[in-house]
């Protein structure tokens, strides 16, 4: 059991400070800062399912989806691995439960809000702005409610997963905040709507 | 453009969301070895024109290793199997079988069947 928590010294700020592009076809607002606790270990074991529950409030999701309500939240991240979310204030007093609740077990959980970017874009044409940028089919069909997708924003890795309709949160490596946010905006650009989505 | 489904997390992604990582099953000669077999274990790959075995890691996915049978020449897929395995699993060789019937097996890591 790996346990690393952060001082709490300072004002936590998030990446791109809540900046928000409202020009386009899709509205774009990087959110933070967001709570997030990577959680390694046997998917399949009831601590671990125990622990992220029990935390989160919500259900354990399936293989490649998530469950997430408002700030919280548990995305399915790889066959041994959880993204648990919750809000950036409960961080250190989750991480503690998940620690204790673990005892001997092997596993991890690191706190890992401060190395991640979360984003919300919004609006009608969601599913193609993302589109642009991913190599994932994104129709209806194909991309359902509850599906949590891992892959690259063109040059970046990322995760996404659909919030309803008309609104898709995205989790990316904060170093890469910027990049994603422009990314975002030029997929949004004010009459580039496609239509095919 | 290869699609490739990872087993360990099932997603269909197209080839720029996963790494090569090269001919599978290869045998590893280290220490205490003859200098021909190091040099081989190291350098020598096949190149065929046809079945394939290769490496691939879903890098912008779930991370995992995982192991691909394809056709070099065609780029059809065979299939995707686990990464623990030393030789390729019977149903991909079926598979490979039924879509190659003159191939003939040169199982690496494994001989020839
Ligand atoms: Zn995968």
């Amino acid at each position: 059991m790996i346990l690393m928590g952060r001082s709490r010294m300072s004002e936590a700020v998030s990446a791109l400070d809540g900046l928000v592009w409202d020009q386009g076809i899709a509205r774009i607002e990087e959110v933070g800062p967001q709570g997030m606790i990577t959680l390694r270990g046997d998917l399949g074991s009831g601590t671990i399912k125990d622990l992220a529950t029990g935390v989160t409030s919500v259900d354990m999701p399936g293989q490649s989806e998530a469950n997430c309500v408002a700030d919280r939240g548990i995305c399915w991240m790889s066959p041994d691995e959880l993204l648990i979310l919750c809000s950036y204030e409960d961080v250190a007093m989750n991480l503690q439960r998940i620690q204790k609740g673990l005892g001997d077990a092997h596993a991890l959980a690191v706190d890992v809000s401060e190395a991640r970017a979360t984003f919300r874009i919004s609006g009608d044409h969601v599913r193609e702005v993302l589109a642009k940028l991913v190599p994932v089919d994104l129709s209806t069909e194909a991309f359902k409610d509850g599906m949590f997708r891992r892959t690259r924003m063109a040059q970046v890795p990322a995760a996404f997963w659909m919030c309803n309709d008309h609104m898709v949160q995205i989790v990316c490596f904060r170093s890469h905040a910027q990049y994603v946010f422009d990314l975002l905006k030029t997929a949004a650009a004010p009459g580039s709507e496609v239509n095919l989505l | 453009m290869l699609m490739l489904t990872c087993p360990c997390c099932g997603v269909t992604g197209e080839e720029t969301e996963f790494t090569n990582g090269g001919e599978a099953h290869l045998k590893r000669y280290g220490p205490g070895t003859s200098d021909l077999d190091f040099e081989a274990y190291l350098f020598l790959r096949d190149n065929p024109k046809g079945v394939h075995f290769e490496r691939w890691r879903h890098t912008y996915g779930c991370g995992k290793w995982f192991h691909v049978a394809r056709c070099t020449m065609t780029l059809e897929i065979f299939g995707t199997y686990e990464a623990h395995v030393t030789t390729p699993p019977q149903e991909i060789l079926a598979k490979i079988k039924s879509r190659r019937p003159d191939w003939i097996a040169r199982i690496p890591g494994g001989g020839s069947e």
